[in-house]
């Protein structure tokens, strides 16, 4: 067993002292623990954020693990619990909160009031809307990293992070959805969870820019 | 005014859900901000689009 220490000065070596002050002050939160939110999970947490709040209803499914940070021990299993257990893998002193409920318009406001970001990572259109919408409204001061079109295997170079209004940012090529030509597959979803995950740690850095 | 990024020419004052239900967007799937401000969509049919408000209309597809 490591000790907190170890790990800390590790990150330490690798990203500066100053750096791992600030990410280690970091309070995400992740809506959806798929292929975008356990990439931006487990992302975090490679970087030493220092609390990860993460929200998903569902269990882990075999058609998940073409893209999703799963294994096939995990299935049946919520998907909250086997990203925890993952993570504590990679650096047991993350502080991880997690919720295994469907995000409404209802709980937004409970569910999220604690957390500085929140990365928008829901699959269905209405609930990625719905998640964006309350946010907005309900917490317009907080960061909101969100995104659309990720689908397929089109080129990398069309997913961007854009910065919609001050405290919203939204990552993906806008524009790309599933079909039958264009499924979700890993490399691509990957690729915009790294945009998301990027701009949170920018943002967490002071850099507000894209 | 102008909306994501393009110029356009808006001859009068227009209603919000007018101009969505014009460009066929699908209410479900979008989120609207207009100067920086999100419109709830419980507004977008008392709220008035003028020409020098500038509109992002963000449209989510799916995948996550």
């Amino acid at each position: 067993m490591y000790s907190k220490k170890e790990i800390y000065q590790a990150l330490v070596k690798r990203h500066s002292f100053s750096t791992q002050q600030l990410l280690k002050k970091g309070n995400v939160a992740i809506a959806g623990l798929g292929g975008l939110g356990s990439n931006v999970a487990i992302m975090l947490a490679r970087v030493g954020v220092g609390q990860i709040h993460m929200i998903d209803f569902d269990v882990v499914d075999i058609t998940n693990l073409n893209r999703q940070q799963y294994f096939l021990e995990h299935i049946g299993m919520n998907k909250t619990d086997a990203l925890k257990q993952q993570i504590l893998k990679i650096n047991p002193y993350i502080n991880i909160i997690t919720d295994c409920v469907k995000v409404t318009e209802q709980n937004i406001k409970q569910l999220f009031y604690k957390n500085d970001i929140i990365c928008e990572a829901l699959d269905a259109p209405e609930e990625k809307a719905m998640l964006v919408n309350g946010i907005r409204e309900y917490f317009p001061e907080k960061k909101l990293v969100a995104s659309s079109g990720l689908a397929g295997y089109e080129s990398s170079n069309s997913i961007k992070t854009r910065r919609i209004s001050k405290n919203f940012y939204l990552c993906g090529d806008g524009i790309t959805k599933i079909s039958e030509k264009n499924g979700l597959m890993a490399a691509r979803a990957a690729l915009c969870a790294c945009h998301e995950a990027n701009m949170i740690i920018r943002l967490l850095l002071g850099e507000e820019e894209v | 005014m102008v909306v994501n990024g393009k110029n356009v020419s808006l001859k009068q004052e227009l209603c919000l859900i007018k101009y969505l239900q014009e460009k066929k967007y699908s209410l479900d799937y979008i989120a609207v901000e207009k100067n920086g401000t999100i419109i709830p969509k419980s507004k977008y049919n008392t709220t008035m689009l003028q020409d020098d408000d500038v509109i992002e209309i963000v449209s989510f597809v799916g995948g996550g």
